[in-house]
């Protein structure tokens, strides 16, 4: 039998508007002139319509929280992906047709285990279940989202790699390919993009691959077409346009640490006790709200995280 | 001439009240982005920068044009200066802190970037209050003159405020701080030609 889940966003069948109506719509009101403001700004345009292939089937999850969705609107403008730019609208607009379709992804996973392989993005997530993870999303700048999420957990593809006894941490690298990625131009970090985690916090359920939001595929300015969401870290640690995971002996050295120790550590766990050295982190905005929330412990996710890290001391291992 | 300057006055207030209009127009059509709060408190705070820039171009203007009567339109600048910085920090304690007074302290005195902007904006409020005819007087030129040049403080403290606001890409207020040097160089520069010239 199959049952078709109803998503709170999902718009009612009669309210749905076909895209390309949508924008005839606007031609036919207009006429010349509505063409050409319609290819003035394309960008805008394609900013508002929700791209990419919808995905059928999705699992629901019990990691889901229930809170109020961001809109998709603010989720797929308001961006920090350096690699498209260092403002929050450079990523939307640069992005739109990141990557190149035409071009195969490869996922590189190597390392200390004994199968290592390579996989191409297309075959990867046919051999997975993919679930709908809502999840809270805690920027290290102070505000915060709630994101639908698609995507299954990393541990899948660990597991399948066999790590060996060696492997203590999962390094993860964002591709480096500056004619798709103009921010790279610049040197504002050490690129490639690089991000990780000790085992354990790689294999824990939580722990997602996402290749889509809002039950479509990932728009390119969200990391497309496959990124990590750690959702008890700070948003940095999920890195994007993931092209390798390679198992690793010693703890590796992060983009954001290489680039600023003092301010950015290894764990990053969303912790409100925590200063950054510049601003507090005891509340954030959440997207969307007025007023300031109190920032959770774990960003909400210390019934399911807390032990990873006992007898840990959290203000030195931040 | 006079009639001139009141009517260019008139137009230099009007566009001094541009970047307002356009933020409350944006805020409320919903023009600024996802977080348009902290779009909102960012663009006053730059404004504020750009107003004090603005005022440390009129003797620089003055001694290359020759025209003296650039100096009728400072104190108006300077005043919009010190409202854009005003809305500004009440923005960060509205909306920012929500008048949460000890936060505010915490933040006033564990946060460099915000001593520094709290600083800079304390120091403007002497120039305000003495900007008028009366307050001038009063001072007596000299004495005027010399809290005025802490003009000179302010603006590198809010360009330093800036920098270390800023997470990694330091670009902007870097040309931000280029600038103020620039303001600051050329008064240096024509100090010592002045003194070598008095010399000769």
């Amino acid at each position: 039998m199959w049952i078709r889940k109803k998503h709170s966003w999902d718009i009612p069948e009669s309210e749905v508007t076909d895209y390309q109506v949508y924008l005839n719509r606007r031609q036919f009101i207009n006429g010349a002139a509505g063409l050409a403001a319609a290819s003035a700004m394309p960008l805008s345009f394609a900013a508002k319509a929700p791209s990419g292939e919808a995905y059928a089937d999705l699992q629901p999850s019990d990691f889901s929280t229930e809170e109020k969705l961001t809109t998709y609107e603010s989720i797929t403008t308001y961006n920090n992906f350096y690699e498209f730019g260092t403002d929050k609208e450079s990523p939307s607009a640069l992005a739109a047709d990141f990557p190149d379709r035409s071009k195969p992804w490869m996922i590189t996973v190597d390392g200390e285990c004994d199968k290592p392989g390579q996989y191409d993005y297309n075959e990867l997530i046919k051999t997975q279940t993919l679930e709908e993870r809502i999840y809270r999303l805690r920027c290290v700048e102070g505000w915060s989202m709630v994101i639908p999420w698609v995507g299954f957990p990393l541990a899948e593809v660990l597991k399948q790699a066999q790590p060996n006894s060696k492997a203590k941490f999962v390094e993860f690298t964002t591709l480096y390919d500056p004619e798709q990625m103009p921010g790279q131009r610049r040197r504002v970090l050490n690129w490639p993009y690089r991000e990780g985690l000790r085992m354990d916090e790689a294999m824990h359920p939580l722990t997602l691959l996402a290749v889509g939001l809002y039950g479509r595929e990932m728009p390119g300015q969200n990391g497309a077409p496959i990124r990590l969401v750690v959702p008890w870290k700070y948003g940095f640690k999920s890195i994007k346009s993931i092209v390798r995971i390679r198992f690793v002996e010693e703890m590796p050295l992060t983009a954001w640490v290489q680039a600023n120790a003092g301010e950015y550590g290894f764990y990053s766990n969303v912790n409100p006790d925590v200063n950054h050295p510049r601003w507090s982190q005891r509340r954030e905005r959440r997207i969307g709200e007025f007023l300031k929330r109190e920032t959770l412990m774990f960003n909400g996710y210390g019934d399911e995280v807390a032990e990873l890290y006992s007898g840990m001391d959290l203000k030195r291992y931040f | 001439m006079q009639k001139h300057i009141t009517s260019l006055k008139r137009l230099v207030f009007i566009i001094s009240l541009l970047p307002l209009s356009w933020l409350i127009y944006a805020l409320l059509t919903d023009k600024l982005g996802a977080n348009p709060i902290e779009a909102v408190t960012r663009d006053t705070g730059v404004w504020a920068l750009r107003f004090i820039m603005v005022t440390l171009l009129i003797s620089p203007l003055r001694k290359l044009t020759g025209i003296n009567h650039f100096i009728r339109f400072r104190r108006m600048l300077g005043l919009f200066a010190f409202f854009y910085a005003s809305v500004h920090m009440l923005l960060y304690l509205g909306l920012d802190q929500f008048f949460d007074i000890q936060e505010i302290w915490l933040d006033i005195v564990k946060r460099p970037f915000i001593t520094i902007g709290f600083i800079s904006f304390v120091l403007l409020i002497p120039l305000t209050i003495t900007s008028t005819d009366k307050m001038m007087k009063r001072l007596g030129g000299r004495r005027w003159k010399k809290l005025h040049y802490l003009i000179y403080l302010i603006v590198v403290l809010s360009c330093l405020h800036f920098y270390m606001l800023v997470k990694q890409d330091k670009t902007e207020p870097l040309i931000y701080l280029f600038i103020a040097i620039l303001l600051l160089g050329f008064r240096v520069f024509s100090q010592r030609r002045r003194s070598q010239s008095a010399a000769s």
